[in-house]
């Protein structure tokens, strides 16, 4: 079904992406309030929540270009060292900034 | 210890303020993101006030920019909630991973702090539960100030944008994978985490180019979390 993006159809839009979101924010919630959580459930879930994140960043990683690779490294190597996340972000940033700007040819 | 976790779940005016303070760093960036998305949203064809609407009411930045990419005249409605579900996905599993916190809340506060679940918010009060410390504060809190800035920062791009054209020149295209990335190294660091991890990483990226778009972050968390069960750590609590 195709909506017209003007007047009441935009707003038809809107609210349809606004209902989606709120069941994605919800339904895990829910679904666990169904959910005993034991043992095996509480690993599960302890696994899953650093693993989201893995997921998220490893395309970012592998498919981003050098600016981006070399950002997550500084990060990475930053947080280890400092174990203070604000240098470790700000330091990603601006080592993408500056390799983008200097060497755009290998970013 | 068991008195020690029967309070992880405390919620009081002290800890809402001190996780909105706490994601105030990271707000600055997201203001920026909310700026870049008040640049290409009226380029898309959006007027301001569906632009303000959709930031205030969806508060989920990939999945309005994606929605950008599908404006035409006229749009497929389920092609879009599915690819606002597909991107927002991750959402669910945020909302699992914090559920044995939240279960001890009477419901309309449950459901109430998830109105401003995302991923900044969430990766810092899981990590505030990790140590021991109560991070619902951090949940809601931090959600109001993202929330608030997202908002903000998109007002600016309507308004005063055009100051930042191009976000990647300036690395900010980088602050969230940045930002998830610290979170993950100050986490829990040992053999089994990084095996779970490469499990993750590994499913994420077979996903990634072999299955539908956006299936990637499911399916690593999934993978991730089964390797978690299968490799389960015997020395822990029970």
């Amino acid at each position: 079904m195709n909506i017209e993006t003007t007047g009441l159809g935009t707003l038809i839009i809107l609210l349809a992406m606004a209902v989606v979101t709120l069941a994605t924010r919800w339904g895990g919630v829910f679904v666990m309030s169904f959910v005993p959580i034991g043992y095996r459930v509480r690993q599960f879930i302890h696994a899953m929540s650093g693993s989201v994140l893995v997921a998220l960043l490893a395309p970012l990683a592998v498919n981003g270009d050098n600016g981006a690779r070399l950002a997550l490294l500084t990060t990475a190597v930053i947080m280890l060292t400092l174990k203070k996340p604000l240098p470790a972000i700000a330091g990603g940033i601006l080592v993408a900034a500056l390799f983008r700007h200097l060497w755009p040819m290998l970013a | 210890m068991a008195g020690k976790e029967a309070t992880l779940h405390r919620l009081d005016r002290t800890l809402v303020w001190d996780g909105f303070k706490a994601l105030l760093p990271i707000s600055l960036f997201v203001t920026i993101f909310g700026i870049a998305f008040g640049v290409a949203a009226p380029q898309a064809g959006l007027n301001d006030s569906t632009i303000m609407l959709m930031s205030t009411l969806v508060f989920a930045g990939a999945s309005q920019f994606a929605v950008l990419e599908l404006w035409e005249p006229q749009i497929p409605l389920f092609t879009m909630m599915v690819t606002v579900f597909a991107i927002n996905a991750r959402h669910l599993l945020m909302g699992a991973t914090l559920y044995p916190w939240l279960e001890p809340l009477p419901p309309a506060k449950r459901y109430g702090i998830m109105l401003v679940a995302s991923d900044a918010n969430w990766a810092m009060a899981t990590q505030e539960f990790t140590r021991g410390r109560p991070g619902l504060g951090v949940l809601l809190g931090g959600g109001i100030a993202l929330w608030c800035f997202w908002v903000l920062g998109t007002w600016l791009g309507l308004n005063v944008g055009g100051a930042i054209r191009d976000p990647a020149s300036l690395g900010l295209d980088m602050v969230m994978g940045c930002f998830l990335l610290a979170m993950v190294v100050g986490g829990e660091k040992n053999l089994r985490m990084l095996l779970i991890w490469a499990v993750a990483a590994g499913a994420s990226l077979l996903a990634f180019y072999y299955l539908p778009d956006n299936s990637h972050v499911v399916v690593g968390a999934i993978a991730g979390g089964l390797a978690g069960v299968i490799w389960g750590k015997r020395d822990h609590e029970h």
